[in-house]
């Protein structure tokens, strides 16, 4: 379990990390917390032949607020997004989906865009992203981009990062006053890749979305009316049946949506609640 | 209960442990932290990615040229250079520590390469080709045992091994004059106690004496030297085995480091430098060993009343693809106690041994208790289902009388001491039962689902080295020797100062076996603990030691503790005199006590204790004449009950037997099928207990690794012998956030065979937890066939309802009801700009396909229907190179065709078939429609499994959105489709 050769990047600018990327091209990968990326090294499962650490970069692990939203750069860890202070105000849902990406260890070294460019399907991160509609900054030596959650994640572990390209930052819209969010999980044990994850936002007076992830490729949203509404009840199954759920070793394709009809009610539920 | 600390002696008080200092501040020595010689190499080991295959040939010609690479070895040299290990059963079968010409579980090491350090050992490793011829696989014993069944070992001429019948009083009498005859059927699954530190080796030989010297983290049994030394072809003496200081948990697991000792020992033989090789995650999930897997047939026959007259067991063990020493130990180490707690006389025994293509079996904690107590206590409680009895009504009517101690079981094992009645009560009483009960009612007439599970096991420890021998027939005992006993060893010195150092053979992994010999021996002394050294891992060079030595079937508190209780006394005696000669009184006056031995009469006439025990090194001449030295004292001991088993099979297979009863309230969640544990309460008897804080610590621990067999681990296999659990986000072992806290509770009856009348205790819970879960499960939903683990998935499979029906069923969706080793299936669609007859040329032109395959480097026709491609196939940063062999069958032009395809490559391989059929979509274009079934294994499979079905949808998808586009030109579906399917090969951030 040691990685094959690489060569290692340490960057200490912005423009020397895009520099590195585009040159190595397709060979190239950013390494930021590494919580995914090393283990992966370390099985050869992965191999890229130059990596780029975007950690040293000064100014890259600023977390702030402008425009109504807040902005999250590539160097910030898990664990400074948990501990900033104004984040159970203006990004609630986040706060409350933090303390369930992996064990604190893991927080406390991986990044808030590392995990978006993973991409894994049980994420909670990727979740958070399509369910507050956030967006990701993309740059590259010769361009710069913004993507929604549905433009950004292209399938399992895949995204639109291209060659030459990396996260720079990515926002949230900041929390609006009378707007409920909820979030629950199931996973084998605390900390686990979900089994199946729900993320609920209730507008005021409006429609109520809800996001799941671990059942689908990437995280998917659907738009439901009031639990009390008769229809209700048969627009989340149907929702749970397109998701395609597979079997695996923690869990039935039943189990799978049982858990979102299930999780999904409760957690619109607790949304609607929350909105005031 | 609590335990009140004697004040009179350090035994039975929790005091501070030695060992915590080091462990505390990361100063233990373990394997990986010894210092090796400069010129120290590193070995990794290439495996099986098949479960199933023969070895058509191995290629080292680029491993050999790589950088760094000292000697890479093959099962050939390892063939010529030692001879097969010994096998436990009598049987025309060779066994191996590596493959030779055959396969037969995914993770079999198959070249080992020796280089200057691990990375360049690892990547010289990737360059060995071997080509395999894969073979039908068989994962599970039942299917094992089929006539048509692929046979691992040919020259055994099926899978059984062994198969061996007993009875014991009259069965059959018994069933049919009893009443009732109530059976069940369990299948126990394969899990592990996985150490947090893996194997490690460091090997060295010297061919000027032809000795090897090993260090290792093992953990005994030593009988298992015995085996090494035959198969590296030395005299024992020749074979010198060394443990570190320190060893991170084994739990059984570390006695099977042994294959490896002798690949490491060849491997620095043929290098001529020492060898170093530590065994990382992968290798440790996949390879290692693991508790047996065990199909049990069990039938009773009972009374009204609930009273057992006679049981028939029928056990099938899987011990994977080799019977390793010890095996078949896991089967018959319980055969003196398949009555468990309960007094019944007529029992029938058919133990079968089945080999599969699994990883080959060892140690593990509970060592074959898990096996035998989930059926035997699952069918208590269906007996008291079944007689509408009360379950704590039908153990109690069984259990074996407090009166009747020491009580003979029908199979020969003679339980020590216990008095099972009132500690059943106490646990009831002071468990709150009754409050227990009432949470039940209360919660069922809110229309909760909670239940209550009832084990009450007793704990063997303390083997007989002799019971293994049970699975031979009497005459093959006869013509082989009798074996039994268990010698335990120990050691303590003086050295000139008068200070004490106690020297055992029990190879510690974390228990605190040192602390607790220092408080044994300062209480024969008269010292504090923290004045007394000791030293328990072993150099097999210089220490006293024998065949049943090391840290196995919970016998440190019986057996050391007992032996450095009898040396420290023996020594006492000796000093006793001394001092008496020093104090003008009798021996029989002196107590050693506060550093000092003293008149007893008259206290003020002392002496120090080192002056006392010094003697023997400054002034031999000074000590009296029945007193040789006081330098070091050695004892031996073994206890006379441990005979060996007689011509009617009957046998004592362990020589103390604590006693467990457990109960515990669950809630089920009617709609995630997650269990929650309310409440769990386990009383344990181990007779005399000499740390109060270890022994719970050793039951909290057993109870951890409990939870994780009832409800999360297990080593999973698919049909081809893949293996599915190759990290630890696969195989669930409980964290601190899974366990609740037990309430733990003591009785002490003292053991009449042991001298500090202390009993095993590190097992129980891995014995008694698992059934009795099951059983709160069984009790709160009504199912009676449990599968472990408990997953919520498969619990809820039990509670729930018919599934609402979608109005409109997506395509592919996966219909089969149990998660588990399955085939990846899929289906899916594409339209394309193009006739049918173009698109079903491009099918078959190499050309096409080398545009539209995912990552090709090139495609080869080797017939019209034949292509070799070589491709790079990858889900996000995972990519790896292939070499893919595609066949088309079935074809129908322009209509539909057959593909059939195998790719190899460094992270596995894969196998699938898909047909393809074309269809006229209307104005010029086609729909292609696809369905595929693949099988993907090695690396990619065991580490990556809960992405695979995700992975192979993406590649294939991959191939028809290609297709699609080739033929089309412009894409067909959506905009960007080029663009995407770009970032989706080449990989995003």
């Amino acid at each position: 379990m040691k990685p094959a050769p690489f060569d290692y990047v340490r960057a200490e600018s912005l423009d020397e990390a895009l520099s590195a990327l585009a040159e190595g091209g397709d060979e190239a990968r950013v390494i930021a917390g590494g919580q995914s990326l090393v283990p992966m090294l370390n099985m050869r499962l992965a191999r890229p032949a130059i990596l780029v650490d975007v950690m040293h970069i000064r100014g890259l692990d600023r977390i702030s607020e402008a425009k109504g939203r807040i902005e999250i750069g590539a160097g910030v860890r898990q664990v400074a997004l948990e501990r900033w202070a104004p984040l159970s105000g203006m990004l609630p849902l986040v706060a409350a989906m933090l303390p369930w990406v992996g064990h604190a260890q893991i927080r406390s070294r991986g990044t808030v865009c590392g995990s978006l460019a993973h991409a894994d399907p049980s994420a909670e991160l990727p979740l958070a992203l399509l369910a507050l509609g956030g967006e990701v900054r993309l740059r590259s030596k010769k361009a710069k981009r913004v993507l929604s959650a549905a433009d950004f994640f292209l399938g399992m572990m895949a995204t639109a990062v291209g060659p030459g390209e990396m996260i720079e930052a990515i926002s949230f819209p900041t929390h609006a006053i009378g707007t409920g969010t909820a979030f629950r999980e199931i996973a084998r044990r605390h900390g686990d890749f979900a089994i199946v994850a729900c993320a609920a936002v209730a507008k005021p007076g409006g429609a109520v979305r809800l996001a799941v992830g671990g059942v689908a490729d990437i995280p998917q949203a659907v738009a439901l009316p009031d639990p009390s509404d008769p229809g209700f009840d048969d627009q989340l199954n149907e929702f749970a049946w397109s998701l395609n759920a597979r079997d695996d070793l923690h869990a039935s394709a039943r189990y799978r949506r049982d858990l979102v009809r299930e999780l999904g009610r409760r957690t619109v539920e607790e949304a609607i609640q929350c909105r005031s | 209960m609590t335990i009140n600390p004697p004040t009179d002696r350090w035994i039975g008080r929790s005091v501070p442990r030695v060992e915590d200092a080091a462990l505390l501040t990361g100063r233990g020595r373990f394997i990986d932290d010894l210092a090796t010689s400069t010129t120290t190499l590193d070995a990794a080991i290439v495996r099986s990615p098949h479960g199933h295959a023969t070895i058509r040939s191995i290629d080292l010609a680029e491993a050999l040229q790589s950088e760094g690479v000292v000697a890479v070895i093959t099962g050939e040299d390892i063939k010529r250079l030692t001879r097969s290990m010994t096998v436990g059963v009598k049987a025309n079968v060779e066994c191996w520590p590596i493959a030779t010409d055959r396969v037969r579980y995914v993770g079999e090491p198959v070249v080992i390469v020796v280089a200057t350090n691990r990375y360049l050992a690892e990547d010289a490793a990737e360059r060995v080709v071997v080509d395999y011829e894969t073979l039908a696989a068989v994962v599970e014993p039942l299917a094992a045992l089929s006539s048509d069944a692929p046979v691992l070992h040919p020259s055994l001429g099926s899978n059984l091994i062994n198969e061996r019948s007993f009875s014991y009083g009259e069965p059959e009498e018994a069933f049919a004059r009893a009443p009732h005859r109530i059976g069940i059927e369990t299948v126990y699954p394969r899990n592990s106690c996985t150490p947090i530190e893996t194997y490690g080796v460091i090997a060295s030989y010297d061919p000027g004496e032809d000795a090897y010297e090993i260090e290792a983290n093992f953990q005994g049994p030593f009988s298992i030297h015995a085996v090494v030394a035959r198969a590296l072809n030395v005299p024992g003496n020749r074979m010198r085995l060394k443990t570190p200081p320190s060893s991170g948990g084994s739990y059984g697991i570390k006695q099977g480091v042994f294959p490896y000792m002798i690949l490491m020992g060849v491997a620095a033989r043929i290098a001529g430098r020492p060898v170093k090789w530590i065994e990382d995650r992968l290798e440790h999930l996949s390879a290692s060993v693991s508790a047996t897997n065990r199909v049990t047939k069990l039938e009773a026959a009972v009374e009204a009343d609930g009273r057992i007259t006679a049981l028939a067991w029928d056990q099938l063990e899987d011990c994977g693809a080799h019977l390793r020493a010890p095996e078949p130990a896991t089967l018959y180490r319980m055969h003196g106690n398949m009555t468990g707690a309960y007094a019944i006389e007529n029992v029938s025994i058919r133990n079968r041994i089945v080999l599969t293509n699994k990883t080959p079996t060892g140690l593990n904690r509970g060592f074959g208790g898990p096996q035998i107590y989930f059926p035997l206590e699952r069918l208590m409680q269906k007996i008291a289902w079944e007689l509408c009895l009360d379950p704590v009504a039908v153990i109690r009517r069984n259990l074996v009388p407090a009166d009747a101690f020491p009580y003979r079981t029908a199979m020969g094992s003679l339980l020590d001491s216990g008095d099972y009645e009132t500690v059943l009560d106490r646990a009831i009483t002071e468990g709150g039962l009754a409050e227990l009960i009432e949470r039940r009612k209360s919660a069922r007439s809110e229309g909760r689902i909670y239940g209550i599970g009832f084990a009450a096991v007793i704990e063997p420890s303390v083997s007989n080295m002799g019971y293994i021998t049970s699975v031979l027939t009497p005459e093959e005992r006869e013509r082989a020797g009798p074996k039994n006993g268990a010698q335990a060893t120990a050691t303590i010195a003086i050295d000139p100062l008068g200070s004490v150092s106690v020297k055992v053979a029990s190879v510690p992994q974390g228990q605190g076996h040192r602390t607790v010999l220092a408080q044994v021996v300062a209480d024969a002394l008269g010292l504090e603990p923290g004045a007394v050294s000791v030293v328990a891992d072993v150099d097999t060079g210089r220490d006293a030691w024998s065949i049943a030595s090391g840290n196995y079937s919970s016998r440190f508190a019986p057996a050391v503790a007992g032996a450095a209780k009898l040396a420290a006394d023996r020594l006492q005696a000796k000093l006793a005199k001394v001092a008496a000669g020093k104090l003008n009184t009798a021996p029989e006056d002196i107590a050693f006590a506060g550093g000092r031995a003293s008149s007893i009469k008259n206290p003020d006439n002392s002496v120090s204790f080192p002056r006392v025990a010094a003697a023997a090194h400054w002034a031999p001449g000074t000590l009296p004449d029945t007193v040789d030295q006081t330098i070091r004292e050695t004892v031996f001991w073994t206890p006379d009950e441990l005979s060996a088993p007689n011509a009617a099979d009957e046998v004592n297979s362990s020589l103390c037997h604590g006693f467990i009863f457990d109960f515990c309230g669950i809630e089920i969640d009617p709609k995630t099928g997650e269990a929650r544990i309310d409440r769990y309460v386990t009383m344990h008897d181990c007779g005399t207990i000499l740390h109060p804080a270890m022994v719970d610590g050793q039951v909290r621990g057993g109870f951890a690794h409990a939870l994780g067999a009832a409800l999360l681990e297990e080593y999973a296999y698919g049909a081809d012998g893949s293996f599915r659990s190759g990290t630890l986000a696969d195989y669930l072992i409980p964290t601190v956030m899974e366990v609740p806290e037990p309430l733990i509770l003591h009785h002490e009856t003292p053991s009449p065979f042991t001298p500090l009348g202390a009993k095993g205790v590190g097992e129980g819970n891995c014995m008694s937890t698992p059934a009795c879960i099951a059983n709160a499960v069984a009790d709160a939903i009504g199912a009676e066939n449990l599968t472990l683990p408990l997953t919520p998935s498969r619990i809820r499979e039990l509670i729930a309802d018919d599934e609402p029906q979608a109005k409109n069923p997506p395509r592919g969706n996966d219909s089969s009801k149990r998660a588990g080793p399955r085939k990846l299936t899929g289906e899916g669609s594409a339209t394309v700009a193009a006739h049918r007859e173009k698109v079903w040329a491009m099918l078959l032109d190499p050309n096409t396909l080398d545009a539209i395959i995912p990552g090709s480097h090139g495609v080869r026709k080797a017939s019209d229907t034949h292509f070799l491609a070589d491709v790079t196939l990858g889900v996000g940063p995972v990519k790896g190179r292939y070499k893919a062999d595609i066949e088309l069958f079935d074809l129908d032009p322009p209509n539909a065709v057959t593909l059939r395809g195998k790719t190899t490559g460094a992270l596995g391989f894969g196998e699938g078939e898909g047909r393809i059929t074309l269809s006229d979509a209307g104005s010029g274009k086609t729909l292609i429609s696809y369905t595929y079934e693949a099988g993907i294994g090695g690396k990619v499979a065991s580490v990556g499994g809960r992405l695979l079905d995700g992975a192979a949808r993406v590649v294939i998808g991959q191939f028809f959105k290609a297709l699609a586009n080739h033929a089309g030109g412009t894409s067909v579906p959506g905009n960007g489709l080029l663009a995407r399917l770009r970032a989706m090969i080449g990989g995003g951030a």
